[in-house]
């Protein structure tokens, strides 16, 4: 019973911890519950699926406290979003195939190289 | 144009729960002009219908471990108000390089991958990047 409980609290925290991060900066949560989810024994593409639906049901809250807040730039959404579906197909479809160590580091170098020009800016 | 190309590059990292989120954010504040909250706003937004087309493939291939999911959503829930709150209260300017910071300490993990970790057959405890070997 003592583990059940323990296990239980844990998840809630690190939820917690992931949940409020990406409330915060409106992206970013899932990036921070992959290696959660890994940590807790599921393979790097169950954590990563997995990510996007702990996230979803995250960003549905998340959304719906900005729009109350500040409202949300529908349109401005929608520019995206078609061609973003395409890309979720296309990147579904790839998750099960590839997973290259150069993606991630390229993918890495380039958001620091932003991160940092936003600090300076 | 660049919508095309930023949505689509958006929507196959974000399927891939690799980060997508960045890259719109990042194409919005620093080369579109918008706001670092508006942008936040946008962000989510995107993010919802991309998110329900990857969830569906996902779910077909079978890669959504659910035990997990339960375990962590009650405490996320929970997290995204408390975030979603916070943000509420601390300037943009501010919010702003807590995010660049943010995607530095990100960016460095992403640097520091290693090949263990792409393997398809992770044991527990063993997906920690062995950095220094």
């Amino acid at each position: 019973m003592q583990i059940i409980k323990t296990v239980m609290i844990m998840g809630f925290l690190k939820g917690l911890f992931c949940g409020a991060l990406n409330g915060f900066f409106g992206s970013g949560g899932g990036v921070v519950a992959v290696p959660l989810f890994e940590r807790d024994g599921c393979t790097a593409q169950q954590a990563h699926a997995t990510s996007v639906a702990f996230i979803f049901v995250l960003s549905l809250v998340t959304t719906l406290f900005y729009w109350m807040n500040n409202g949300i730039d529908f349109a401005a959404s929608w520019d995206y979003i078609p061609w973003g579906a395409a890309g979720a197909v296309t990147g579904a479809l790839l998750l099960r195939k590839i997973s290259s160590v150069w993606l991630h580091r390229i993918f890495g170098l380039l958001i620091i190289a932003a991160a940092v020009r936003m600090l300076m800016s | 144009m660049m919508n095309i190309i930023v949505g689509f590059l958006t929507g196959v990292v974000a399927s891939m729960g690799l980060g997508g989120g960045f890259v719109l954010m990042i194409w919005l504040t620093m080369f579109s002009d918008v706001g670092q909250k508006e942008a936040q706003g946008i962000n989510l937004l995107f993010f919802l219908p991309i998110a329900l087309v990857s969830l569906v493939l996902h779910i077909k291939g079978g890669l959504i471990d659910k035990s997990l999911l339960k375990k962590y959503l009650l405490g996320g829930v929970l997290g995204a108000v408390i975030g979603a709150l916070a943000m509420q209260v601390v300037a943009s300017e501010l919010l702003r390089k807590l995010f660049a910071a943010f995607l530095i300490v990100f960016g460095i993990r992403e640097l520091l991958t290693s090949d263990k970790k792409d393997e398809p057959q992770n044991e527990k405890g063993t997906t920690k990047p062995d950095i220094g070997t």
